[in-house]
């Protein structure tokens, strides 16, 4: 395939971008309409005179969105403007009811922000200040099915089948000024940012983030130019960048396929490239014979947006901590090892753990509960750790109970799986299942003289100083009680029995 | 400036998806060479020092809460439909990018 | 029966002299009667009309407490949606379509318990000033058939002065309403923009688009106006404030003290002579009934027309994009490999009439890149400056009046071929949408050189509206005594039934 290397391009060139990142809110309501936004539903089930684009239906804005719009621009260091307005994006397409797309044009709701990321690089961490250059709000699109043909891709196709479902979900573009002086480290500097935006808009609570949905969406701009060169260079941009690897491999991709090009002379084409999954190479987007005039104007049937000084600062007071910030400090709060944070963030328990420590439990023993046992049973079941029947509380009760010795580790596995099993809450599910640590003395006594007896000649190696023979005795004694006796407390009594005690 | 030619009012038709006639073309440039003479007297007294007006009322801020409403059924949604199948709009394949 | 005004057949209601079904039926039978030579029908709803006429009776029958107009009849311009009942906008891409939802207009009407006996004509999508652009062919004018009926609502304006409905519904986007009334000798009202809900009212240019009510008087307007105005979380341009008190100021009509500005800029060269005669003639009457008249300025009226020509049309090509072929409507030339983009560009040639591509072209332009400053950009500072123009003449005045239109109706097919001749009919009509104001036209006799009506229109400020009912109810006490008739027994007799 290609004979350049990704090292012989940044030898030469320097990686100029800029990103383009689509996040579809997680309001209740559409943009503009009542119609539902949930995920999934069966085609056409939510549309209205409004996202059909009937003649004579007229759109209100949803105030959450707004809501979620400036949480965003703050969360991204930005200004928020205190005069914007929408604006009508006119083309015709026919996943787009109105044959224009309410949008935002030169009076954007945010401008001017930015966010830090850190990457690792051959020095060590590294921070990159990327530049956002507005925050606006619009609208999403129905979604096609094209029929026939032999690709079941929208080329070759006999017809198409429109779903507006979609139509009218409320999207925010994020979008950044150009970003220079990346360097080689190009493509992990887009993907920490793709990542830190997804991460800040979870923290927010504004949207789903999710990539593999579609709820969070990618263009990436690339450019090359020489090094040293202040000239800009033709740049593409690539859509349907829908994973955070993904970022990475089609920007690597993109700047070796410009690099080609301008090695052999020829000119980059500034057009849309589509992504590919399988092969990580974009494929060029149909390019249009003329370029499209969008004809923007503001949207006579909407008002202008004009959040006075309270709302903002209400909403302010309200953001979260920044998620990079955060993450550092609870790593350093709970002496967590890099890579055991890496594996938290991975798999997205964080909140939870520091949910389950703010209830009182032992940040190491929540953190283990979550990662481990309760990982692995969302695992088998396939879902997510929060569709689980089990709570921050419910934890944080379980690891009191084993620190006070009422429960076993091997138990309190039991009632994690009794509660997940929808049993009840950790109390129920012990009383419900009868699970109790044995330390009735007396009993334990009489398993454990019943087990010497029954092994009269381990019971004497013990009794002759020879302690690794207990552990058989104790294991008759714990399977005697069902599991039910603190194993500690068994080998306490039984070296005490056999005249080993202080051992 | 307030004249076009055939080829301009060809690409506006284009932009507004109108198939048009020669004589549909040749009649509207003929025609629009008038309109925009008239049209243009705008210029003369819209100077920089005074503001746009997009819309009659000073309105601001208008919102509806983030309330769900029972849509259309499916079948009144596509009641007016050309044509549709499984519950989806049926229309001629597009040519275009790919959404 | 028919004859009678609007609130006469609610009094005639209330007191059980006719029911609503009786009174529905001879609107039913003088439509079958006459509207062939009219033609201010598009669709009549016989089914439905006399299904709600008959609830309002058992309604009636029952006790309930009924408002004004329950159990009057309507005629409803074919652009704002009716649930389940065909609406066209005049144009053939909306061919039997039904739409599912009732515009708010029309909720309004229902729950008021007015019939709405059908669809009227007008122009396509609103656009024209004849009612000859409509694809279903023209309205003639009941004064004379030879005439247009005024456009866009041509349709509403006919059906009232041809007895066919005592009430109509239309919508102004410059003039819509007004001229119309003017040349069939009827009353129109545009409503302060946002006053009347848009939401159902299918678009041609949103920021200048208002329903309004028509009538053959001005109370009977002002009955319907209350009816149909009000605050709609559905509409983010509808005003938040109670409805002026529009019924009260007409039944008192009193003027006396009140300022009414006659605007210099409107009533000069270009206005026919009958139409000035019956102008001054009625601020005569104006002034004896206690009004100070006095002269205002609006220097940029004369810019109203060409920013309207840019703005409207700006508009309407982005408000006509939806009409696509593709969800509901007409569909051409879905024939096998077919692309979507031609088969929306064939619909789009076959299903739109001539002006209205004009229009959607002219807009396209206006908005284009390149060009939007020069056009688009800046008829909005006209419009600007036509607000500034209104706002110093009202520190003057509480009303202001002008002529409604340059000229009498004039015959089918005589501006047909000039665009530009059309569009300066609306040149007294047209400032009032741009500054979002509250305008009436009502009748002020008939010009003496072709015996054809002449309409006298008041302007009032943004929600004061009330104001132009007041005038407006004086001057037509005035000339109804001077008359001794309304004017409309002057028209020609259409059918045998009186």
């Amino acid at each position: 395939m290609s004979a350049l290397t990704y090292e012989d391009v940044i030898s030469k060139y320097e990686p100029v971008l800029g990103l383009e990142v689509h996040v579809e809110l997680n309001t209740n309501s559409k943009m503009f309409c009542g119609c539902s936004t949930i995920f999934g539903a069966e085609p056409n089930t939510q549309t209205c005179p409004v996202c059909l684009a009937m003649p004579g239906a007229l759109p209100v804005v949803n105030e959450k969105a707004i809501e979620s719009t400036i949480l965003i621009g703050l969360a991204l260091n930005c200004s928020i403007a205190p005069f914007s307005r929408f604006a009508r994006k006119n083309y015709f397409y026919p996943d787009m009811p109105k044959n224009f797309q309410i949008s935002q044009y030169d009076e954007p709701i945010c401008v001017n922000g930015y966010v830090d990321v850190e990457i690792e690089t051959d020095e060590g961490p590294q921070s990159f200040r990327i530049e956002i250059e507005r925050v606006h709000m619009e609208e999403d699109t129905g979604k096609s099915l094209h029929v026939g043909g032999s690709t079941g891709r929208i080329h070759g196709a006999d017809y198409s089948l429109l779903d507006y479902n979609r139509a009218g979900i409320p999207l925010v573009e994020i979008v950044t000024k150009i970003v220079p002086g990346t360097g080689k480290y190009a493509p992990e500097v887009a993907k920490a940012y793709v990542a830190e935006l997804r991460d800040i808009l979870r923290a927010l609570g504004v949207s789903d983030v999710k990539m593999e949905q579609g709820s969070l969406r990618c263009d990436a701009n690339v450019s090359l130019r020489l090094i040293g060169s202040e000239v800009l260079g033709t740049r593409s941009e690539t859509k349907n960048v829908n994973s955070l690897r993904s970022v990475e491999r089609a920007i690597r991709g993109e700047m070796i396929r410009h690099a080609e090009r301008l090695n052999k002379g020829e000119k980059v084409v500034q057009e849309t490239r589509h992504f590919q999954e399988d092969t990580g190479l974009t494929r060029s987007g149909r390019s249009k014979e003329q370029a499209e005039d969008y004809r923007y104007f503001p949207e006579p049937d909407l008002v202008p947006v004009v959040p006075d000084a309270q709302w903002i600062e209400k909403l302010r007071a309200g953001l979260p901590e920044r998620p990079s910030l955060r993450r550092k400090r609870l790593q350093e709060q709970w002496s967590v090892p890099d890579k055991e944070m890496a594996a938290m963030i991975n798999a997205d328990v964080l909140n939870i753990v520091e949910e389950t420590v703010l209830l009182g439990a032992d940040p190491t023993k929540a953190r283990s509960w979550w990662l481990g046992e309760i990982s692995r049973l969302a695992n088998e079941k396939d879902v997510a750790i929060t569709a689980l029947a089990i709570t921050a509380k419910d934890v944080a009760e379980i690891v009191s109970l084993v620190a006070q010795g009422e429960l076993t580790d091997k138990l309190a596995r039991q009632v994690v799986e009794g509660v997940i099993a929808g049993e009840g809450t950790p109390a129920q599910v012990i009383s419900a299942r009868g699970i109790k640590v044995v330390n009735d003395d007396s009993a334990l006594m009489a398993a454990i003289e019943s087990a010497c007896a029954a092994q009269p000649e381990t019971a004497q190696k013990v009794r002759d100083g020879h302690l690794p023979a207990a552990g058989a005795l104790i294991g008759i004694v714990m399977k005697e009680t069902k599991g039910q006796a603190d194993a500690a407390r068994v080998r306490e009594l039984l070296l005490g029995h056999l005249g080993q005690s202080g051992n | 400036m307030s004249s076009l030619s055939r080829d301009d009012v060809a690409n506006l038709a284009r932009l507004a998806r109108i198939e048009m006639t020669d004589q549909e073309l040749e009649n509207l440039t003929t025609e629009f060479a008038v309109i925009l003479n008239a049209v243009a007297r705008v210029q003369e007294v819209a100077t920089t020092d005074v503001a746009a007006t997009s819309h009659p009322l000073p309105l601001k801020n208008i919102f509806r809460s983030d309330v769900v409403i029972p849509s259309l059924t499916p079948e009144e949604a596509l009641s007016g439909a050309p044509a549709s199948e499984e519950q989806r709009f049926r229309v001629p394949q597009i040519l275009g990018e790919e959404a | 029966m028919i004859k009678n005004s609007a609130a006469e057949m609610s009094a005639a209601l209330s007191s059980g002299a006719t029911t609503s079904v009786a009174l529905t039926q001879a609107h039913l039978d003088r439509i079958s009667e006459v509207d062939g030579k009219v033609h201010a029908f598009l669709y009549v709803d016989t089914q439905g009309a006399l299904e709600q006429a008959k609830k309002i009776d058992d309604a009636r029958a029952r006790g309930e407490k009924l408002g004004p107009l329950a159990g009057v009849p309507l005629a409803l311009k074919d652009v704002l949606v009716q649930k389940d009942v065909p609406t066209t906008c005049g144009s053939k891409i909306l061919e039997g379509w039904r739409p599912p939802y009732d515009s708010t207009v029309v909720t309004n009407l229902k729950s008021a318990g007015v019939v709405i006996l059908g669809k009227t004509n007008m122009d396509e999508f609103a656009m024209g000033s004849s009612t000859e652009n409509s694809a279903y062919g023209p309205t003639h004018n009941p004064w004379d058939l030879t005439r247009i009926p005024g456009g866009s609502g041509g349709g509403s304006s006919a059906a009232l002065a041809a007895f066919e409905a005592p009430l109509a519904i239309g919508t102004d986007t410059g003039g819509s309403i007004r001229q119309p009334a003017a040349v069939t000798g009827t009353v129109g009202v545009k409503p302060t923009y946002g006053g009347v809900s848009r939401y159902g009212l299918v678009a041609f240019s949103s920021s200048l688009d208002q329903a309004g009510p028509c009538a053959r008087t001005v109370l009977d307007t002002a009955l319907l106006h209350e009816v149909i105005a009000g605050h709609d979380p559905k509409d983010s341009t509808s005003i938040n404030a109670p409805v002026p008190q529009v019924v009260a100021a007409a039944k008192s009509g009193d003027v006396k003290g009140m300022k009414i500005g006659v605007v210099k800029e409107l009533n000069g060269d270009g206005y026919q002579a009958g139409v000035r005669q019956r102008f001054e003639e009625s601020l005569e009457l104006l002034a004896k009934a206690g009004a100070e008249i006095v002269e205002v300025s609006a220097p940029n009226f004369e810019y109203a027309l060409a920013a309207y020509y840019l703005i409207a049309p700006s508009e309407c090509s982005s408000n006509l994009a939806r009409f696509d072929a593709m969800r509901y409507g007409l569909r051409v030339g879905d024939t096998d490999g077919a692309s979507a983009e031609s088969v929306m560009n064939m619909t789009r040639e076959v299903g739109f009439g001539r002006e209205v591509k004009r229009r959607i072209l002219l807009g396209t332009y206006a908005l284009s890149s390149g060009y939007y400053d020069a056009y688009y950009g800046s008829a909005q500072k006209v419009r600007t400056l036509i607000t500034q123009d209104f706002n110093k003449a009202f520190e003057k005045c509480d009303v202001m009046v002008s002529p409604t239109c340059p000229t009498t109706a004039f015959k089918i097919g005589e501006k047909a071929d000039d665009p530009l001749a059309m569009y300066l009919n609306d040149i007294a009509t047209i400032p009032v949408n741009m500054a979002g104001i509250g305008g009436m036209s009502l009748p002020s006799g008939v010009a003496p050189e072709d015996g054809l009506p002449v309409g006298f229109q008041i302007m009032s400020p943004v929600m004061q509206d009330q104001r132009m009912y007041s005038v407006g109810a004086a001057l037509e006490a005035a000339l109804l005594s001077k008359w001794g008739a309304p004017l409309l027994s002057q028209a020609p007799v259409l059918g045998g039934v009186a």
